[in-house]
């Protein structure tokens, strides 16, 4: 039978729920890390039992974890568990935590400069790894999308970790922090094209590689953002929030950006607006229902600077129509005094059918819905506030 | 031997308990503490110092013999307190909410 695993990353610490197939009763493990932001999990789509984890603090930086035993145990991958640390003549074995952008003269760029939020320009300093995007087919490849901005990879299971530079090379300069840092968040790999590499930035906006990371293009048209920049369609420094994509449909892109529910039809060359009747077009997440590639899911809040939903309800909206045409699902949502928020990697969807969906909020609560979001339960109610949340179906 | 408190966090991340000796050949400055803390336990690269330009994080401060050594020179000779091991280097999160 199958059974599904929830990977839950927190402001202190990580959990991991996991229940049978029929979603109904929950087990509760962790913290795991305890005390430490933990980011983002994400497991291997062809190893699912590897784990990847990052765990980051102000005080102490940037540490990746890997869990080979879907997670009940974890390790550096730089350092495995057992071996001696260093070599024979001193040397650390691994550096899995060193992110370091390449300047090299062969693979690299320079390290300039890029906007700050005053317009004053400010060098590139690396601060975490935001998200970990296992590859689709290789176990040991695995991207990171850190702040400040720029997209690192690994090939040997997270133990070193090299940039894809020639992202930074498209107009970096012009590329500024949004509210939460100038973080790279999204990672979108085709299924059917394994050298198209989709990420998003805050606040830079969505950028294409069709050649594996070497060289990159912005894809910003059709985005407005007339209350952000001083040109509404530049072609850079949107502020993008996150973007989603059917995996039978590799050109079909959603994406909810700061303002607006966009979506794209051919591979992000164009966009338009598909927010329609949503009570608000402001939000962090959007997903796709594992099994109808026109089904999208957002969670509108109020505005910029009220990061709870609008009236103190909390609503998933629901489009079966791939946008324009939402509806509200609040069975089982708390619909009266609820000013929580829901973060961009802190929903996700299980590939059972009917379709689950799972998000988290900054209030600690992971509610799920086991029937594509018709009705809802809260799974746990009193974690730490939820940055991430992903879903393993195990078969 | 010269002897090394780290902060909770880190000692989990390094996989011991109590505090930690070191061997440092050479003059003993915090440079040197630390290259020879991050050798032992390369887990600890860059939740200290910082990968590339070595660094201190701005949340990790350095006390010995009650004195904050956060700002000194990386390269000034600590006390002979700290080099006989009669007092230990403590590493420690600095104090900043959360």
């Amino acid at each position: 039978m199958s059974s599904i695993r929830l990977l839950v990353g927190t402001k202190k610490g990580a959990f991991i729920l996991t229940s049978d197939g029929t979603r109904k009763q929950w087990d509760v493990s962790g913290p795991h890390f305890a005390g430490w932001e933990m980011y983002h999990l994400k497991g291997s789509p062809v190893e699912p039992n590897r784990i990847y984890a990052s765990q980051t603090s102000s005080w102490f930086g940037q540490i990746i974890q890997r869990s080979d035993d879907g997670g009940k145990t974890w390790h550096q991958p730089g350092t495995p568990p057992g071996e001696p640390t260093t070599t024979p003549d001193g040397m650390p074995k691994g550096e899995s935590n060193k992110f370091v952008y390449d300047t090299s003269l062969e693979t690299g760029k320079p390290l300039t400069t890029h906007q700050h939020y005053d317009g004053t320009q400010r060098p590139w300093e690396f601060k975490r790894v935001w998200h970990l995007e296992p590859s689709l087919t290789d176990p040991n490849a695995v991207y990171a999308g850190i702040e400040d901005a720029a997209l690192f990879r690994s090939s040997d299971g997270g133990q070193t970790w090299q940039e894809l530079a020639g992202l930074r090379d498209v107009k970096g300069n012009l590329w500024q922090p949004g509210a939460g840092g100038m973080c790279l968040h999204t990672i979108v790999q085709d299924p059917t094209n394994p050298r198209r590499i989709y990420i998003a930035i805050s606040a830079a906006g969505t950028f294409r590689t069709d050649d594996g990371g070497v060289t990159w293009r912005a894809i910003n048209r059709g985005l407005k953002s007339q209350y952000e920049l001083p040109d509404p369609d530049a072609e850079v420094g949107h502020c993008v929030h996150r973007i989603a994509m059917h995996p039978t449909r590799p050109n079909v892109l959603f994406m909810q950006k700061h303002w607006d529910v966009m979506r794209s039809n051919d591979a992000g060359e164009s966009w338009h607006e598909i927010s329609g009747n949503l009570p608000t077009d402001f939000g962090f997440p959007i997903d796709v229902h594992a099994h109808e590639p026109e089904t999208v899911y957002v969670v509108p809040i109020k505005n910029d600077s009220e990061h709870f939903p609008p009236d103190g309800k909390l609503r998933v909206y629901r489009s079966r129509t791939g946008g324009n045409e939402w509806e509200a699902l609040t069975k089982g949502l708390p619909q009266h005094d609820c000013y929580v928020n829901v973060l961009r990697d802190a929903m996700a969807v299980d590939s059972l059918d009917p379709c689950g969906i799972y998000f988290g909020t900054s209030g600690g609560q992971v509610y799920g819905s086991a029937n594509a979001g018709d009705s809802w339960t809260a799974i746990v109610r009193d974690l730490p506030p939820v940055l991430s949340v992903e879903v393993q179906t195990l078969r | 031997m010269i002897r090394v408190v780290l902060p909770a966090h880190l000692r989990t991340l390094a996989r011991v308990d109590g505090e930690v000796t070191l061997e440092v050949k050479g003059e003993v400055t915090q440079r040197s503490v630390l290259d020879a803390l991050e050798a032992r336990y390369p887990m600890l690269r860059g939740t200290i110092r910082d990968h590339g330009t070595l660094k201190r994080r701005p949340f990790v401060r350095f006390f010995a013999c009650e004195q904050d050594l956060s700002h000194e020179s990386p390269d000034a000779p600590l006390s002979d307190a700290v080099a006989m091991g009669t007092e230990p280097f403590l590493i420690v999160g600095a104090m900043a909410g959360g």
